[in-house]
């Protein structure tokens, strides 16, 4: 085996993840907070109005932020789901279980915010349109997922179990993304996309950008604190637990 | 934009502060919640730790 | 290095099949995902005669006609066909001729869609108001999207 590959393994640790996660939140949580904060203010001040839905459209610097990361973490989720599946590690069905939650908060915050936009523009708090729903079916799968680890005590069954979940879900995600081009949809279709550029103006593209960057450094913050909450409750038998200085006191 | 011009939104309020509102709210209160849960499990794993200390005497 | 193998396989096969299987319900609720017929759509009697179904196109310009109290007549059209939609109600603010729309309610004897909702469906394009009149000059009259790209 070359070392590189050594070097991975050890990380699956919990016992060696658990200090990097530490080391890693601050800096994660100060990016969040700059990058949002600049978002934020450019969310307001520096993106001009918009030409037909005035300074409704500000809306979008929450909303396609939210859902992409609602999107994106499931589709780590299924990584980490898949990873623990196959190599039967622990750490993965932590790291899945730890973003579980922010990923369920991005997925109502798509709805939430998507509804409130909605209701000024097109006149209507909701249809059941293929983006709209399958974004509501994310939402289902997350809170299946935290109903499932829920409901089983053995926690390596409960990790296979939702692992296995969640891989179900995942053919969400391309039908969530594409929806708006394979079907007529009253959701508009994509704003940003790999083959067609932007239809945004270049300030409001790159504040949406901003917001997106900072909301991700915000769901790495927060996951690897969850992790080490996780990693914690599942391993406080071991003595490098009962070791930490923060426990001892 | 004046004070009163920025809070209206055009005339978007409730949808603009209801939006951005409701989703600073969750990316508040989500940071706060895991640290008292991670306080709470600190808490217990050094109350076992404790309590088998005890039983070993 | 076996058991890893063996549980990779697994995963794979399931993925795929749960990937076929995926694709052959998508095929078969296709049309009956999307969320409107287009006028075309009317005109070569793909949409349905009898019930309640979406109407979604382009308000033509120049269709627009506001008859007694809230009632309005106007004209959807996907630039290949038109359908004649009357409507009695508020119609929400984005609604206006040259923009999307997408109307609910049943075909008339006449051949007018009587519709009880109508909503406005706008595009993915955001820019500040100076661009806007810019491009307006730039190219006069053109319609503004509504079929997604």
């Amino acid at each position: 085996m070359n070392s590189r590959l050594i070097n991975w393994f050890k990380f699956s640790s919990p016992a060696t993840f658990y200090p990097l996660a530490g080391r890693l939140i601050p800096i994660f949580s100060v990016l969040a907070i700059v990058l949002i904060g600049v978002g934020l203010y450019m969310s307001f001040f520096v993106a001009p109005t918009d030409y037909k839905q005035g300074e409704g459209y500000r809306i979008i610097f929450v909303h396609v932020p939210a859902a992409w990361m609602s999107m994106f973490i499931y589709l780590i989720m299924a990584f980490w789901a898949a990873l623990g599946l196959v190599f039967n590690t622990r750490l993965s069905g932590m790291m899945t279980r730890a973003l579980a939650p922010t990923g369920a908060i991005f997925a109502f915050l798509a709805l939430w915010t998507g509804a409130f936009w909605g209701k000024p523009m097109w006149g209507t708090w909701w249809v059941w349109d293929a983006r709209l729903t399958s974004e509501l079916i994310l939402l289902f799968l997350y809170f299946g997922y935290l109903a499932l680890q829920g409901a089983i005590d053995d926690t390596r069954r409960a990790d296979r179990a939702g692992a296995l979940l969640v891989l179900v879900g995942v053919v969400n995600i391309p039908i969530i993304y594409y929806s708006v081009r394979w079907w007529n949809t009253l959701h508009q279709g994509a704003s940003i996309s790999m083959d067609n550029g932007s239809t945004m103006a270049a300030t409001m593209l790159w504040t949406m950008l901003i917001m997106a960057l900072g909301f991700w450094a915000y769901t790495i913050a927060v996951a690897l604190a969850r992790v080490r909450s996780i990693i914690l409750e599942r391993e406080a038998d071991t003595t490098w637990v009962s070791e930490l200085a923060e426990v001892r006191r | 934009m004046s004070v009163a011009e920025f809070f209206d939104m055009g005339g978007y309020a409730l949808y603009v502060w209801g939006s951005f509102g409701v989703s600073a709210l969750l990316m508040v209160l989500e940071p706060i919640m895991l640290r008292s849960h991670r306080r709470a499990v600190l808490q217990r794993i050094a109350r076992i730790i404790r309590i088998k200390a005890g039983e070993k005497v | 290095m076996k058991a890893r193998h063996k549980r990779l396989g697994f995963l794979v096969a399931g993925l795929a099949g749960l990937g076929l299987a995926s694709w052959l319900v998508f095929n078969a609720l296709d049309s009956n995902l999307s969320y409107f017929f287009s006028p075309s759509d009317v005109v070569q009697n793909k949409a349905p005669t009898d019930h309640v179904y979406r109407l979604g196109g382009m308000v033509q310009n120049g269709s627009l006609e506001r008859g007694q109290e809230l009632t309005v007549r106007f004209l959807v059209t996907d630039t290949a066909n038109t359908v004649k939609v009357a409507y009695t109600g508020i119609l929400p603010d984005l609604f206006a001729e040259g923009q999307g729309v997408i109307a609910q309610g049943r075909m008339g004897a006449d051949g007018v869609f009587i519709a009880d909702e109508v909503l406005a469906k706008h595009d993915e394009n955001y820019m500040p108001p100076e661009v806007a009149d810019a491009l307006d000059k730039a190219h006069k009259g053109a319609p503004d999207g509504v079929a997604n790209k």
